[in-house]
This record gives C-alpha cells, structure tokens and sequence, in this order.
C-alpha cells in the first residue's frame, strides 16, 4: 500500500493563512507597509519544495510552530547580556518600545525625518528583487516600527542592534534602515537569540553612499525549537565598502538571505558567512550579488559545519550582467562534514553576461583534514582535542572578521553551542 | 666474487649492515630501530631498517627520492597513512609502535616536517602553547599559564631569531618556506624532545635561513638527546655535524659511515648505491 502524499502546498496555504488571520490590526506609521505586507501573503502559501529558491530548505522548524501564537511578540526574556564594551551602543530592538527612546546617539548617527524613511524604505528591496519574497512580505505584513538611522562622518561606536526572542512563542519582527552618506563610516553588529519555539524575522536595509563604509556583523544564536529569518539588502554607490560577516548555530531554522547590489559597479563588497547545524537543525544561507557597473569586486567566503542529522543550504548567487566589465569576484563555499547522517547542498549559482571579467568559485566539502590532525598530535595534542581545536580554527576563520565589539558574546561559543576552552 | 664497486677504501658492507658504529658506547639508548617494515596502500616502502640512536649523537640519513627516508620519519612519528608490518622499534626500552601519535611526542619525540602544515584560524600562539604543555604534563611539570608561556616563547624565539608577530597569525598561514621551517624549530625549542626527527628540514631555504635553522638545531643538540636528520644533500651537514651518516635505499640502511661519507656522497652521486643495492639482491 502507497501512502497519500502530504501536500505541502496545502499545509502551508493553512498555515499562512492562519498567521495572517492572527495577525493584530495594522497600526503605527508602518500601517500602510503592514497592509502592503498583508495583501502580499494573501493566497500565498509557505514556500516549499517547488519554489526553486526553498527546495532544499527544511521548513519543519517552522511549520511546527502554531501560527496562532505568533500574533503577539513573544514574552520578555529573563537572561542577562553581557555587559557593553566600551566604545558600544547597544540599542534593544525586543522591548516594544522605540529603542532609540531615552538613548544619546552619539556624533554622526540621527534618526531618519518620516519623509526621508518614507524616501528610502524599501528601496534597496526594490533593486535587488526580493521586495516579494515571502520573508520580506512576513517582516513586512508584522512590523510595526522600523529604527531608520542616517550615518554621517566616521561614526565611532560600534553600533549594536540585540534582540532576544526568549523561550515563550510569539513573532518579533524587527526591521532597520541605515543611511550611510557620502565617505560616512559604521560599524554595525546585530546579534539575535532565542531559547524557545518562536519566530524571529529580521530586515536589515542599507544604503551606502559613494565612499562609504559598513563592517556589518550579524551573530545569531538560537534553539532547536526556534526560527530565524533573516534579509539584509544592501545597495552600494561607488567607491564604498560592505564587509558583512554572518554566523549562526543552535536554531532549528535559519535562512540568511544576503542581498548586495552595487548600483554603477565600482565598489567592493566581501561576504563572511558561518552556519553550524547539528541535530535535526537546518541553516539556509541564499546570496546574491549583483554588479550595476564595471570593475566592482565581490570577496566571498561561506563556511558550513555540519554534524548529527543537521543540514545545511549555500547558494551563492553572482550576477554580472554585461555593464559589469572588469568586475572581480572570489567565491569559495567550504563544508565541515562531522557526520554521516548530516548533509550540505551547496551551489555557486554565476550568471555572467560580460566578457572582461574574472569570477572564480570554488566548493568543498570534507571531514576533519587528516593531515591537519596529524601535525597536531605529532606535538602531544590529543586527538580529540586536537579536532576542537581544527574545528575552533575552522570557525574562527569567519569569526574574525566580526565586528571587534563581538567578542563580548563570545561567538565560537555561541555558534558552537559550547563553552569556550581554553 | 664481483670487483669492488668503487675503489675508494671502505669497509665491507656487511660490517654496516650489522651493526650500528657507537661513538659513546656508555651513552643510553634512546631510539632503537631493528627490522623495521612498512607500507602505505598495500605498497611496501620499508624493508627492514636498523638503526640505533645513542643520546648525544646527531644521525644523518641520506639517499634518493623514493628510498623511504621520509617514510621511516612518518612512521616513527605514527602517521596513520602508514601500516607497520614487520620490526619493532624501542624509545629509552619501551615499544614505540604501541603508543598513539600524540603519546610518541609526549614521550619526547619530535618530528620536523618537510611540509609543515597550513591551520588556518588557530593562532599559532595558542597552538604552541596547548602543545608544550601536553609535553610538560608527561615529564611531570606544572603547566604553563598564557602569560608565563608568553615569557618562555620570547625566549626561545631567539633560537631561530623569529620576530614575535609570528605568534599572533595562524599557525604557518601564509609563512614563507623558511619562516614554517622556523617554526618547527621553535617548537623543538619548546618541547625540548629526545629524539629529534628533521625531515628534509633544509628544503625551500636560503643561505641565510638556512644557518638560522641549523644553528638552532645545534643550540638544541645536547648530551641527553640525539638528532636525526634527513637530507638529500650534504649543504645542511656543513652546518650541522653529524656523528653517523647512513645511505638509504629501497627502504633499507644500505650504508653507515661517519660524516665523510656524505661528502663522498655529494662527490659521485648516488649511482653507486644503485650498484650495491644490486649486488646486495643478487647476494
């Protein structure tokens, strides 16, 4: 006997459709992007194997959590947070209220004016298609504040954005909007946690302006129970920077949909990524790059550590359309196999119309290098701890380039799930 | 009976093939190869190795690519590529092939790559410091703390004149040839092992780096440990006077003479060692 197959589709319709149907009425200066958000989910189903964008992404995480108690945020968390670094300023996205209340922005940071926010929302999800994604459209149809900053000058501070989804249910839509003006300089680091079953949406929107420049880190560490999706659109005007490195472990669903678009070429953007799963955890990372003009360079790497039953998704997108002349970019994918059972599909996706450039790629995927190992223990090292040892390196590869102000949170420990040995 | 393979004065090759010339007979044993027999998938590479280390002496092994030199070093070390299938091999008495790698350099053995290996994001640092204080758990000293390792590696970096920055990259991420060689011997320095294995330890160096490489190794050879070097060629032995030279082939010690006998080596080549090799299968 054959059993019927669950049709997805229409779990996932039911599903949307309930969350939508939860969803409190729009309110707040976002109403209108709240009812744009709305009208966008209606009949849109989860997305699922058919989507080519989703067909490797295991979406049970997400779909074991009832949408019904994702109309509310989820409660205040109890844990601590360590304490600031000096030369920090720690903005709480998770507390209901305006984060920017009470707080002194220090030189060179303001709050966007409503005409300038109305301007700018959404314009660097326009350009880089993923106005309609459905992550997009969620963040969208449930956030109801948006912290909208201008960056001018050499902004000194490393500014970081925390929220903390806590162990109850609930959706914490977070949504943010930078404006780096001409030569302006930022340091950003968003960290994101949760310990329980519950939905954590983040978008992030950046516009850099000609010379501009963003370290821009994201941390993220959650449960097996809980979901993280998160978008990150930026467009760069020459001449400017993006180094963006991004790590996550401990969450039953992240994707990571990197979006970087040089509007005229001519800029350089560098992409970190590090997505650790184990147990039945899934971590989809879904670049995209895309080069308006000539000579702008793209420096990627993405690195996976895959142990249990975890899975993990890399497609990394790189568009050179035919302005694109000169243009240089490095993209090398490496996977960290700890187990039979865990499994990476991993794809450089290059779509490449100009003729005068240089786009290499790269994919590996393998266990602990047994060379590596070797030389470790033929000095004394253990060979157990001699693979944590490899396995620190491996992250830390990535790890380095957060933002300094991160190691407060101790990222290898967070992304690993383990205390940092020493 | 054949005629003599080449006519410079040399004692009989069954003198060298059965036993080892002692320099300080009363010195301890500290390494003690006998028969030893290797492969590596199924293809065997040594065919009965017999060397004896003394404390106080530095061994020289030379002979052509592929005669199991670098082989014997890997297996003395425990690289698991390698299946020993025949011998056995005492370090100071106690049976070395039963010990796991990590044991083998805890006990005091030290193995000096020929390509010593890229580990990119863990900070050589922290590497050399989780290493020497493995070594020193096993002679039973206290282990070293971040800053009182700090003191002791600024110390020793002198060994091999290597500047401080060093430490802060990744373990020989990115390090010239001659700067990864340095490195090695820094952790010798450290580790201050017993039997010191130099794996082609003169490759990929100039002149310069060369005399800082070997000038460390001299530092460290002393009366309670011995070297063992592997070598092509006899440049690293005008830097470091070896006690015992031994010519390698076919996965065997063909030959042991004092350091002359590289020189001799260095003069005809190894064409000789071809012919007595031959006579030695036809015998």
């Amino acid at each position: 006997m054959v059993a019927a197959p669950v049709s997805t589709a229409v779990a996932g319709s039911a599903w949307s459709a309930a969350l939508l149907s939860a969803l409190p009425v729009p309110s707040g200066s976002l109403a209108p992007v709240q009812e744009r958000g709305r009208l966008g989910l209606i009949g849109r189903p989860l997305p699922g194997r058919r989507d080519e964008d989703w067909r490797f992404t295991d979406l049970t995480a997400l779909t074991a959590l009832d949408p019904l108690s994702l109309a509310a945020p989820p409660p205040p968390p109890s844990r601590q947070l360590p304490p600031a670094a000096g030369q920090v300023l720690r903005l709480h996205l998770d507390r209901g209220d305006d984060p920017l209340a009470g707080v002194l922005l220090p030189a060179g940071l303001s709050p966007l004016t409503e005409p300038e926010l109305k301007q700018v929302l959404g314009q660097a999800l326009e350009a880089n298609g993923s106005r309609d994604q459905w992550p997009v459209l969620l963040n969208k149809a449930a956030a109801c504040r948006v912290l909208a900053l201008r960056v001018r000058g050499r902004v000194a501070p490393v500014l970081e954005l925390v929220s903390d989804a806590g162990v109850g249910p609930g959706l914490l839509p977070l949504r943010v909007c930078l404006l780096l003006e001409e030569d302006a300089s930022l340091s950003l680091l968003q960290v994101h946690r949760s310990g329980g079953a519950n939905l954590t949406s983040v978008l992030v929107e950046a516009l850099l302006g000609r010379g501009a420049s963003l370290n821009h880190g994201l941390l993220a560490a959650g449960a097996p129970e809980s979901v993280l999706l998160a978008q990150v659109a930026v467009a760069q005007e020459p001449a400017s920077e993006v180094t963006l490195t991004a790590a996550s472990g401990g969450w039953g669903l992240v994707r990571f949909e990197p979006r970087l678009h040089q509007v005229e070429g001519a800029a350089r953007s560098c992409l970190r990524g590090l997505q650790v799963v184990n147990q039945r955890q899934c971590a989809d990372t879904h670049s995209q790059m895309l080069f308006g003009g000539p000579d702008g360079s793209l420096d990627q790497l993405h690195k996976v550590v895959a142990d249990d039953a975890g899975r993990s998704v890399f497609n990394g997108a790189v568009r050179v359309p035919r302005a694109a002349q000169r243009t240089d970019a490095a993209q090398l994918s490496r996977s960290l196999l700890l187990s039979d059972r865990a499994r990476v599909d991993t794809k450089p996706e290059l779509e490449i119309v100009a003729d005068d450039v240089r786009c290499a790629h790269g994919a590996t995927v393998s266990r602990l290098q047994q060379d590596e190992l070797f030389y470790l223990q033929s000095r004394g090292i253990a060979a157990d701890r001699a693979a944590r040892l490899l396995l620190r390196g491996y992250c830390e590869e990535v790890l380095r380039d957060l933002p300094a102000a991160a190691a407060a949170w101790q990222p290898l420990s967070i992304v690993l799930g383990t205390p940092n040995e020493r | 009976m054949a005629s003599p393979v080449h006519p410079e004065p040399c004692l009989p090759l069954s003198v060298f093939l059965t036993a080892d010339p002692v320099i300080r007979p009363d010195a301890p044993v500290l390494l003690e190869i006998r028969d030893l027999e290797a492969r590596v998938d199924d293809q065997p590479i040594l065919k009965g190795v017999n060397l004896t280390i003394r404390a106080g002496e530095i061994h020289a092994v030379m002979g052509r690519n592929g005669s199991g030199k670098s082989t014997l070093s890997k297996v003395l070390a425990g690289h698991p590529a390698y299946t020993v299938t025949g011998g056995s091999v005492l370090f100071r008495g106690d049976n070395l092939l039963d010990l796991e790698p990590e044991q083998r350099a805890r006990t005091g053995l030290f193995l000096g790559f020929q390509y010593p290996v890229e580990i990119p994001g863990v900070s050589n640092l922290e590497f050399l410091r989780v290493a020497t204080n493995a070594r020193r758990a096993e002679q039973g000293l206290e282990e070293l703390d971040t800053f009182a390792f700090e003191d002791l590696v600024r110390e020793r970096l002198q060994v091999v004149q290597m500047d401080p920055a060093f430490l802060e990259r990744s373990v020989n991420e990115g390090f010239s040839g001659g700067e990864k060689k340095r490195n090695e011997i820094l952790q010798m320095a450290l580790l201050e092992p017993l039997v010191a294995i130099l794996d082609e330890t003169d490759s990929g160096l100039d002149i310069d780096a060369l005399r800082i490489v070997a000038g460390g190794v001299n530092q460290l050879a002393g009366p309670g440990n011995a070297t063992l070097l592997i070598t092509h060629y006899q440049r690293l032995l005008e830097v470091i006077t070896p006690d015992f030279v031994h010519v390698m082939a076919a996965g065997r010690i063909l030959r042991t003479g004092g350091k002359e006998l590289a020189l001799e080596l260095e003069e005809r080549g190894y064409d000789w060692v071809d012919r007595e090799l031959a006579a030695l299968e036809v015998a």
